[in-house]
């Protein structure tokens, strides 16, 4: 073990002591070391010719090219490009999978699913252009849900349908860059087109085509997938649970939910708390069943169902290493094959459920969206049927907090004004006042080349208490609920102007908004307030950052593209970034970007410089937008009443 | 902090709907649940459920649906620890509880809980109270007003309160009491006159008779600003930013003031308390903060103003007694009078008169004759006001304009009634003005100072004489009628042909954003507020305004009264939504309505079952009856639908001098279709309709036309004209 502190989890610190030299992802990251051409970007291998190991200059003093003389930048963005594809297929993907159920339910071939958000139906019926007037609930149902999968082969060459949600200034840059994005699956096959070996061969040609790619997802897949779930599944309003590990319950049946999708899991939630399945784990000895989430799919059942998150992605292995989890059902993404390795040690039935997904040493339950209960039940039987085989031996650390989460931009809203008076008026007056001085989200990931959950925290901490509202999706967000930030009483450790917002509407300082596709609903949230007025004509405008101090996956990257193609700043902490073997890629994606998107797309390694970097965005938003500094009240007389908008 | 404001409002929003649920089951125990049930005079149902819900309760049955959306929304009470949010949840309890108070309120009349109305107490407030008091939010003579809880914790800072509300022309509504006593009694005791004239509006000793000024509110959104009920986002909205209200929370808060504030937040009424209950600064959902507490009563008022954002001019006149809006309802009876002038009592007229600016000294107050002081008690004296005027940009055509303000000028002083103008005025000085120290050469000062504020664009001098000696009025007397006459001459000669220019008003359009009026020396401004004359001076006064002169163009039409330029101007004005414009016509291309009409002309059709025959007749009705019409429904529902700035052939709103104007609706046929107006209509108009029926053809028309008391069916009213021989009988049935 090297001197790096692994986490600041309580939780996690004592696992680690328990499993003591078991292989996790915290011994395997100190074990391996990064290939130095492979975190630069500067190591080519699309082609046969090579690989080729770019940097540095040859023996003649020239820059080093490719053998088909391909430069360093171009293949920093090639490997860019490339991530950015695979980010935004799984998130996408993930948004297919979701239309098809949708789209099955709507038709009534997927028993077990149905409509339960129609004002978020309409909605959405109204973004994809589909009439409502005189169709039933289900029609208008089939003809969304054809619109969404319709998104993904749509061959036209115009903007994909929710790109028109944006603001019209964002709409505009994105046509004059020619990044609007025109159908999900051509902006992949494109960019992997691209990206062969001898087609395109200018960086910063590869990197808009990245960005178009990323806005696919952003402004496509994650956001459909977000929005269909929620019409399906509920939109999420706040709920209580506890977060970490000391939710498992040893004389429970405990059932890890992992992944991404929400599919399935639904189902799982529904059957676990039937009478019928607690009296059949009760048959065989136990005295419950527990749920518990881990990484999105824990953030899926968390939003709506108030499941408790056992941990974040890193804990992964260390929740089975408890012994007291029953059966893992994961689905896709983040799922790491060290699972099965940790499981042979205990008992836990590891079972992958997605066609996409199979582990070897895994059992394998295939979800069908027709056949979704039966399904649901063969799993919790068989986690059930596996109470009485524990072995090892049980550790459960004795730590879990209590957390607020369900903040979906429709709640906030509302949360804002109540049913007759709902809108973002509020949020933006605080901002505008000073009381809040500006919106951070830190999303993404935890990675063991950082101390876990550390940077989240210590963001968290220090930009509340300087009047800064945080929203938080993914695992970042989990590690602020284990920390016990997602409670109300938070707002203590808020700054005075925060806190009062605080009081007023009964909210923590910190908001969850849900698992990694719903950073959609950041962009909508930020959209919602730009047009609200007072701040600015963009998102560029805003005093608001996005943070992912402890990213470890492409889609993370493909996130932080579409965030800064919308007009936001985005920093990476941790790991440097992954084409910075290219002087040209870090100059495109900071100045170019900020030229062409006004905003930039920067890494910075420690949480320290993170924050000042933060703060000095924000404060130089508020200036731009000048509202640096107390404005006097403006009395209304009646002239000024009538240029007022009813 | 916010969450005990939360947590009471919550409960007493749950008291308010379990109470309504007990009044409902006792109403349906007592009366039955086809009872109707209804607040008097009003097309709006309970307004407030009908405004934000668009549901029309008719009958107690039809509450049981309200009370399950009003239970819908009532939220739990926020946790004692890791609370979920709860401003949106207060909003929603404080919707809950309007709609629980609306209902209770209601049934009260009919007979379920106290009587709603008293000696003191007013109850809820009819359409025609509502439009006439409405207007003034329109035009910006009442800039808002104060829903007032409770009582001050003495009678004299109550009477400190009222008049500091008067003075800046700010209503008053009471309701609600601190320990049994709300700050209506207080006034009653000190003998403050109360009534909708003085603004003082005692509505209801319990907060739930708050319900009267959200229903008043929420009916203004709909009556003048055309918004649809069940709109409920608009009716807010409208609400946040033109009626500025707020609450002002005297004593002790329960929970069920709490939710009532709640309810109040809602419409971006904020609420300001004098006791140290916990505050919401954060601005939003009001304009500004929405609870801020422990202002001292003397202050609380300016605080109020402050908090809700409102500007209120006020006019510092040096005069001994108080000044604003609120006072010119004021009423000086026997007992309070120390001496009048005019009123058929004695000789007394006013004249403004424009002069050259060497013939003028500004500020120059003179009086001829005795004053006040050597007056006796309760007697009659002669008065001549003679107001002279001088300016760079005055026109001789505004004199009888700026003569008009000498009533509600004079009539803001408290103490003073003034009724009426030039030879017919009455004007009476009370006992406590003169007490106070009032002098007849405060008039001036108040006219002096009035004029050149509110006119500064015409007006650089005023000059004031008022003279009270006998032989001197007397002989004025006959100068100034002389004066009327030439006035009236030449206004009289004023028609749209011989003038090229018309001007459009959009004085309302604070209200009723998408109304455009076309005010012609012949057709005078639906509101009856403006003439052509004012529309020209008014431009004058302020070139960038709400009056702007419209070049008539091409005449493409005479008798419709159509012309090009008026249509470019509507139809760039309405973004296309009101091409063409017929002046003449409400049958075709009509001028549309906003919300502030004195009266409505409506085509009434006509059948006669004998011989199949269909007349095309009109009826009228005016504001200020309540009514029902042959037209099957009274004034206010006939508004809801003439109003909303769209074009609605075969009907719509008038100012009541336009019944006079030979160009009446000329195009269908004018005057002569005029077959049903209310009586009391008929009277007040009767010189000029007169000479309206003499111009048609024929002198007797007016006894043809039927009214309430012999017709309220469209059978009726052919029966009462039929043996008449009204002319609609031979004239063609139109569209």
């Amino acid at each position: 073990m090297s001197d790096k502190i692994r986490s600041v989890d309580p939780a996690t610190i004592e696992m680690l002591e328990k499993v003591g030299d078991m292989s996790t992802m915290f011994s395997r990251a100190e074990e391996m070391k990064p290939c130095t051409f492979g975190s630069e970007g500067s190591c080519c291998r699309v082609c046969g010719m090579g690989p080729c190991r770019l940097g540095g200059k040859s023996k003649e003093g020239r820059e080093k090219t490719g053998v088909c003389g391909a430069t360093i930048h171009t293949v920093a963005a090639r490997n860019l490009a490339r991530a950015v594809a695979a980010g935004a297929s799984a998130h996408s993907d993930h948004g297919r999978s979701v239309a098809m159920t949708f789209l099955a339910a709507a038709k009534g071939e997927a028993p077990g699913y149905g409509i339960k958000d129609e004002a978020k139906l309409m909605t959405v019926a109204g973004y994809f252009g589909v009439q409502t007037e005189g169709k039933t609930v289900q029609e208008i149902a089939v003809a969304v849900g054809e619109a969404a999968l319709g998104q993904y082969g749509k061959q036209e060459g115009t903007p994909m349908a929710y790109v028109h949600r944006a603001t019209e200034k964002r709409q505009q840059i994105w046509e004059d860059l020619e990044v609007y994005p025109r159908g999900f699956d051509r902006e992949v096959v494109q960019l992997m087109h691209q990206t062969h070996a001898g087609v395109d061969q200018d960086a910063e040609h590869i990197l808009m085509s990245s960005v178009r790619c990323a806005m696919a997802d952003g402004w496509g897949g994650s956001m459909m997938a977000t929005d269909l779930q929620d019409i399906m599944f509920g939109t999420p309003k706040p709920l209580r649970s506890e977060a970490n590990l000391g939710i498992l319950k040893q004389k429970d049946v405990n059932i890890i939910l992992h992944g991404h999708e929400p599919l399935l899991s639904e189902k799982i939630v529904d059957i676990a708390t039937d009478p019928e399945m607690i009296e059949y784990a009760k048959s065989k000895g136990a005295e419950g069943i527990t749920l518990g989430g881990i990484c999105c799919t824990g953030n899926e059942v968390l939003m709506r169902r108030g499941v408790g998150p056992a941990g974040n992605v890193l804990q992964q292995e260390l929740a089975i290493a408890t012994g007291v989890v029953d059966a893992m059902i994961v689905d896709v993404q983040c799922v790491f094959q060290g699972i099965v390795e940790a499981s042979k040690k205990y008992h836990t039935k590891v079972i992958t459920t997605n066609e996409r997904a199979k582990i070897t040493g895994a059992e394998h339950i295939q979800f069908e969206e027709h056949n979704a209960i039966e399904t649901a039940k063969t799993i919790v039987k068989a986690a059930i049927d596996n109470f009485a085989n524990r072995k090892g031996e049980v550790f459960i650390p004795d730590h879990k907090k209590p957390m607020i989460a369900g903040y979906s931009h429709e709640y906030i809203k509302y949360m804002l004004g109540g049913k007759f008076r709902a809108s973002f008026r509020p949020l933006n007056d605080a901002i505008i006042s000073g009381r809040i001085q500006g919106a951070v989200a830190i999303v993404g990931c935890n990675n063991p080349r950082t101390t876990h959950d550390d940077s989240h925290r210590f963001l968290v901490e220090e930009l509340i208490k300087r009047d800064i509202l945080v929203v938080m999706t993914g695992c970042a967000a989990q590690g602020a609920a284990k920390a016990g930030y997602m409670t109300p009483e938070t707002m203590e450790m808020a700054g005075p102007g925060l806190k009062e917002i605080c009081e007023t509407i009964g909210i923590a300082p910190v908001l969850h908004l849900g698992s990694c596709v719903d950073n959609s609903r950041v962009l909508t949230v930020l959209t919602e307030v730009v047009r609200e007025g007072g701040l600015g004509e963009d998102i560029s405008d805003l005093p608001a950052v996005g943070i992912a101090p402890e990213w470890y996956s492409e889609k993370a990257l493909t996130i932080a593209l579409y965030c800064v193609a919308s007009g936001a700043d985005v920093i990476f902490g941790g790991v440097q970034a992954p084409y910075r073997g290219s002087s040209e890629m870090m100059r495109l994606t900071t100045e170019g970007f900020k030229e062409k998107f006004g905003a930039t797309f920067e890494f910075l390694p420690t949480k320290e410089e993170i924050l000042e970097a933060t703060l000095n965005k924000i404060q130089a938003k508020r200036k731009a937008l000048g509202i640096d500094t107390q404005k006097e009240r403006v009395l209304f007389d009646m002239d000024m009443r009538r240029e007022l908008n009813v | 902090m916010s969450k005990i404001i939360a947590t009471l409002a919550i409960r007493g929003a749950h008291e308010t709907v379990n109470l309504a649920e007990q009044k409902i089951k006792e109403a349906v125990d007592a009366k039955g649940p086809n009872e109707a049930v209804a607040f008097p005079n009003t097309g709006y149902f309970l307004p407030v459920i009908y405004g934000l819900t668009g549901e029309k309760i008719e009958k107690v049955s039809d509450m049981e649906r309200v009370l399950k959306i009003a239970k819908d929304l009532l939220p739990e009470e926020p946790s004692q620890d890791l609370w979920l949010p709860y401003l949106g949840n207060t909003l929603d309890a404080g919707i809950a509880t309007l709609f629980g108070a609306e209902m209770i309120m209601a049934l009260r009349y009919i007979g379920i809980g106290e009587p709603p109305v008293n000696d003191l107490y007013l109850g809820a407030a009819d359409d025609v109270i509502m439009r006439a008091r409405g207007v003034e939010f329109v035009d910006g003579s009442a800039p808002g007003f104060a829903a007032v809880v409770g009582a001050a914790p003495t009678t004299e800072q109550a009477v400190a309160l009222a008049r500091e509300l008067q003075q800046k022309s700010l209503y008053t509504f009471m309701a609600g009491s601190t320990n049994g006593i709300c700050m209506a009694d207080q006034l009653a005791e000190a003998g403050v006159e109360l009534g909708w004239d003085t603004r003082l509006v005692p509505f209801d000793p319990h907060v739930y008779g708050q319900i009267y000024s959200i229903g008043f509110a929420t009916r203004a959104a709909m009556s003048f600003g055309g918004v649809q009920p069940g709109d409920y986002e608009r009716i807010l909205r409208y609400n946040k930013n033109r009626v500025f209200a707020f609450v002002v929370a005297l004593g002790e808060v329960d929970p069920i003031k709490y939710a009532a504030a709640a309810g109040a937040i809602n419409y971006g009424f904020p609420t300001i308390a004098d006791t140290d209950i916990p505050q919401i600064l954060p601005t939003g959902v009001c304009t500004y903060e929405h609870v801020v507490s422990n202002v001292p009563v003397e202050n609380i008022i300016q605080k109020s103003i402050e908090v809700r954002g409102l500007k209120i001019k006020i006019d510092k006149i040096p005069i001994p007694v108080a000044y604003g809006a609120a006072f010119e309802g004021e009423r000086i009876r026997k007992d309070d009078l120390f001496a009048e002038f005019g009123g058929s009592k004695s000789e007394a007229f006013e004249l403004l008169r424009m002069r050259d600016m060497d013939e003028v000294e500004d500020n120059k107050i003179e009086l001829v004759g005795i004053d006040l002081k050597d007056m006796q008690e309760k007697k009659a004296y002669p008065l001549a006001i003679l107001v002279d005027v001088a300016g760079r940009k005055m026109q001789k055509d505004f004199e009888p304009i700026l003569e008009r303000q000498i009533h509600h000028l004079i009539n803001g002083a408290e103490g003073v009634m003034h009724v009426s103008q030039r030879d017919v005025v009455w004007m009476r000085v009370g006992k406590k003005a003169v007490d106070k120290g009032f002098k007849l050469t405060d008039i001036g000062k108040i006219l002096h100072t009035k004029i050149m504020n509110e006119f500064p664009a015409i007006v650089d001098k005023v000059q004031v004489t008022l003279i009270t000696d006998n032989d001197k009025v007397h002989e004025l007397i006959e100068v100034a009628r002389k004066e009327y006459h030439e006035r009236d001459e030449r206004v009289g000669g004023l028609t749209d042909d011989n003038v090229d220019t018309f001007y459009s008003c959009t004085l309302c359009q604070s209200f009723a954003p998408t109304h455009v009026c076309i005010i012609t020396p012949q057709r005078l401004g639906l509101c009856g507020a403006y003439n052509w004359l004012d529309g020209k001076a008014s431009y004058e006064i302020n070139p960038t305004g709400p009056n702007q002169p419209i070049l008539k163009g091409e005449t493409l039409d005479a008798e419709n009264g159509e012309w090009s330029g008026i249509n470019e101007f509507l139809s760039g004005a309405s973004n296309g939504a009101v091409p063409r414009l017929y002046a003449y016509s409400m049958m075709q291309n009509p001028m549309t309505s906003c919300g502030c009409f004195e009266a409505i002309v409506a085509h009434l059709p006509l059948m006669d079952e004998e011989t199949g025959m269909i007349y095309s007749g009109f009826m009228i009705v005016n504001r200020d009856y309540a009514g029902g019409t042959p037209f099957g429904m009274g004034f206010s529902t006939m508004a809801g639908l003439v109003g909303g700035g769209m074009q609605n052939p075969g009907m719509a709103g008038i100012g009541k001098y336009f019944l006079g104007s030979p160009k009446f609706l000329s195009a269908d046929g004018g005057f002569a279709r005029v077959v049903w107006m209310p009586s009391e209509l008929k009277e007040q108009l009767r010189g000029i309709l007169e000479a309206q029926a003499e111009r048609s053809g024929d002198p007797d028309l007016l006894d043809k036309i039927a009214d309430e008391t012999n017709a309220m069916t469209m059978d009726e009213v052919l029966a009462f004209i039929k043996p008449k021989n009204h002319p609609v009988l031979s004239m063609d049935m139109l569209g």
